[in-house]
């Protein structure tokens, strides 16, 4: 579905990621963790074809996503961008409702179906009932809610999310991983996220990608990258993982000795 | 946004419009002088006066009013959506400083002993586009234009226009004085058919391009990355915009001189009235800007009737005040 051979790019002369190889499959829930500045939102980006690498290659299904017209890729490649600042009244409906964009022509109103696909994602994300507040007016954690419901109802196969659960409360984390795992199991779509919250990725990612410096470190399983020590050599603690009773992992950060 | 809606918005958009040319139509001094109601079935039926006044003056007048309307109406919602900034217009990019600094350029080298009369509205058409596209190489970062680098650019070339206008203005005769000023005071008393019909068509195809990318201005509001991963080809979208706002505004300056603030206090109206959806607001800013410009040139024929003010004093009048009111607004949000 996704596939990064040696990805190499940099802002001017500052290089943010350098050799980074890294595939995902479709019925898969990926994550990409590493310390701030590690050349996350980069990787992403490439990813998603927003950037051009400098060197190596990035394909979605194939595909140079970088080259590929903007609108068939939206078909196949939903991305939640870390800001997201609006600067007009949208209300969150029309927001979502612009995941729906790719699917009609560009005269074309939105149809009924639009219209329940993206009721059916604000209900999933629990905004239907902000669907007629405006966008700019909402707590943070909402407005990242609608967000996810527009990438949701894009119904693209590959959904690649920049911090999906910054700024929400705890129950609605657990659900956004809910519905993450809902559309890679169910629908087999491959989902790529970069996230801070190591105990969500614990749980929920089939693999786990350290990047540091802009450069994948360790991938594996969640277990064994978390509790690695190129993970302690890149966050600078010590990660500790166990277990609940239940089997529901969990990570906390400790000063090394 | 639901077709009703759209039919919605279109109806009461296309209301006030009708409303605001029969008043542009038949509201004015009449043979006498004096501020007088048109009697359409004399004007329609016969050769007299009236039918002199209605065909001659008011008709010719009122297109002009409503093309110039339109145009500066959409060209501003589509500045404000591209640039991501509210404040955003003709006036504060540049485009009609470049296109003023044309027009007083052919009226002090005396063109029109070369080009004839189109010689005035040619170079404001070349002036604005000449203007925006010096804005849009200027404000290029790599492959990317910051909307602040952009509007930033735009309102240092406004001042430069304006401060070579002033030079050229001085070294003007009496004569070519008064025309210059006449022209930057923007008005729609004399347009020959000519100039319309051709500033027309350039609109028309301007306002086309502009409704058809009205989807992909949504999705930009959210920022270049944001509209990209719904589906929009960023950059083209913006190079039609930009080309399509500004071949619009350019040939309407190039008929009526600067009128300046049309693009926007409509868009801010009509966004507040009904959504910022552009495939909404577009046609109502098309309607609603035409509406505005014919009610302002009705009084810029009637405040002082049998006086005329030129158009571009009444709609800076009001606009001004209707800016600074917009900006404190966004200061204390």
């Amino acid at each position: 579905m996704l596939a990064l051979a040696d990805v190499a790019f940099a802002y001017g002369e500052r290089r943010v990621v350098g050799g980074v190889s890294l595939g995902a499959e479709r019925g898969e829930i990926v994550c990409v963790i590493g310390p701030n500045g590690a050349g996350k939102t980069t990787l992403l980006r490439l990813a998603a074809g927003l950037l051009a690498p400098a060197a190596g290659s990035v394909r979605v299904r194939d595909e140079d996503p970088f080259r590929a017209p903007r609108r068939a890729l939206a078909k196949t490649l939903a991305y939640l961008p870390q800001e997201y600042i609006l600067e007009f009244p949208f209300t969150v409906a029309e927001v979502v409702l612009m995941g729906r964009y790719a699917h009609r022509p560009p005269l074309a109103l939105e149809t009924e179906t639009d219209r329940r696909l993206a009721a059916d994602a604000m209900r999933r994300c629990d905004v239907l009932a902000l669907e007629d507040r405006r966008f700019d007016a909402l707590s943070g954690g909402e407005r990242r809610r609608a967000l996810l419901a527009q990438a949701f109802c894009q119904a693209a196969d590959l959904i690649l999310l920049d911090e999906p659960t910054a700024s929400l409360d705890p129950a609605h984390a657990l659900a956004i991983f809910h519905i993450l795992e809902d559309e890679t199991r169910r629908r087999r779509a491959c989902a790529v996220a970069v996230t801070h919250d190591l105990n969500l990725a614990a749980r929920f990612a089939d693999r786990v990608v350290l990047l540091d410096g802009g450069r994948a470190t360790a991938v594996g399983p969640p277990g064994e990258v978390l509790s690695s020590d190129a993970a302690s050599t890149a966050f600078g603690v010590a990660l500790r993982v166990g277990a609940l009773p239940s089997g529901t992992p969990f990570v906390i950060p400790e000063e090394r000795t | 946004m639901t077709r009703r809606r759209l039919a919605l918005v279109v109806a009461a958009c296309g209301g006030a419009f009708v409303a605001a040319a029969a008043l542009a139509l038949l509201l004015g001094a009449g043979a006498d002088g004096r501020l007088a109601i048109l009697d359409l079935r004399r004007a329609l039926g016969e050769t007299g006066q009236e039918a002199q006044i209605f065909f001659l003056s008011r008709l010719p007048r009122a297109v002009a009013a409503a093309i110039a309307g339109a145009g500066l109406a959409a060209a501003g919602a589509t500045y404000q959506a591209l640039l991501r900034n509210p404040l955003a217009e003709p006036y504060t990019l540049g485009v009609s400083s470049g296109a003023a600094l044309g027009a007083v350029l052919a009226i002090r080298l005396g063109l029109e002993t070369v080009l004839g009369t189109a010689a005035v509205p040619l170079l404001a058409f070349a002036g604005s586009l000449a203007a925006i596209g010096l804005i849009w190489r200027l404000a290029a970062i790599g492959t990317a234009r910051p909307p602040a680098t952009l509007l930033l650019a735009g309102l240092t070339l406004a001042f430069l226009c304006s401060a070579a206008t002033m030079l050229v203005l001085y070294t003007a005769s009496f004569h070519e004085s008064y025309r210059i000023i006449r022209w930057l005071m923007g008005g729609l008393d004399w347009v020959p058919t000519a100039d319309l019909v051709r500033s027309g068509a350039v609109v028309a195809v301007g306002l086309g391009a502009l409704v058809y990318i009205a989807r992909d201005l949504n999705a930009l509001a959210a920022g270049a990355d944001a509209a990209a991963s719904v589906g929009v080809p960023v950059n083209r979208v913006v190079g039609i915009g930009f080309v399509a706002a500004s071949l619009t505004v350019g040939a309407v300056i190039a008929f009526s001189g600067p009128i300046g603030f049309v693009g926007i206090i409509v868009p801010h109206i009509l966004r507040a009235l009904w959504g910022p959806d552009h495939r909404a607001l577009l046609p109502a800013c098309i309607l609603g800007g035409a509406a505005f410009v014919l009610v302002a040139d009705t009084v810029a024929r009637t405040l002082l009737a049998p006086q005329q003010i030129p158009v571009g004093v009444v709609t800076a009048l009001l606009g001004g005040p209707f800016f600074l009111s917009l900006l404190r607004a966004r200061k204390l949000r």
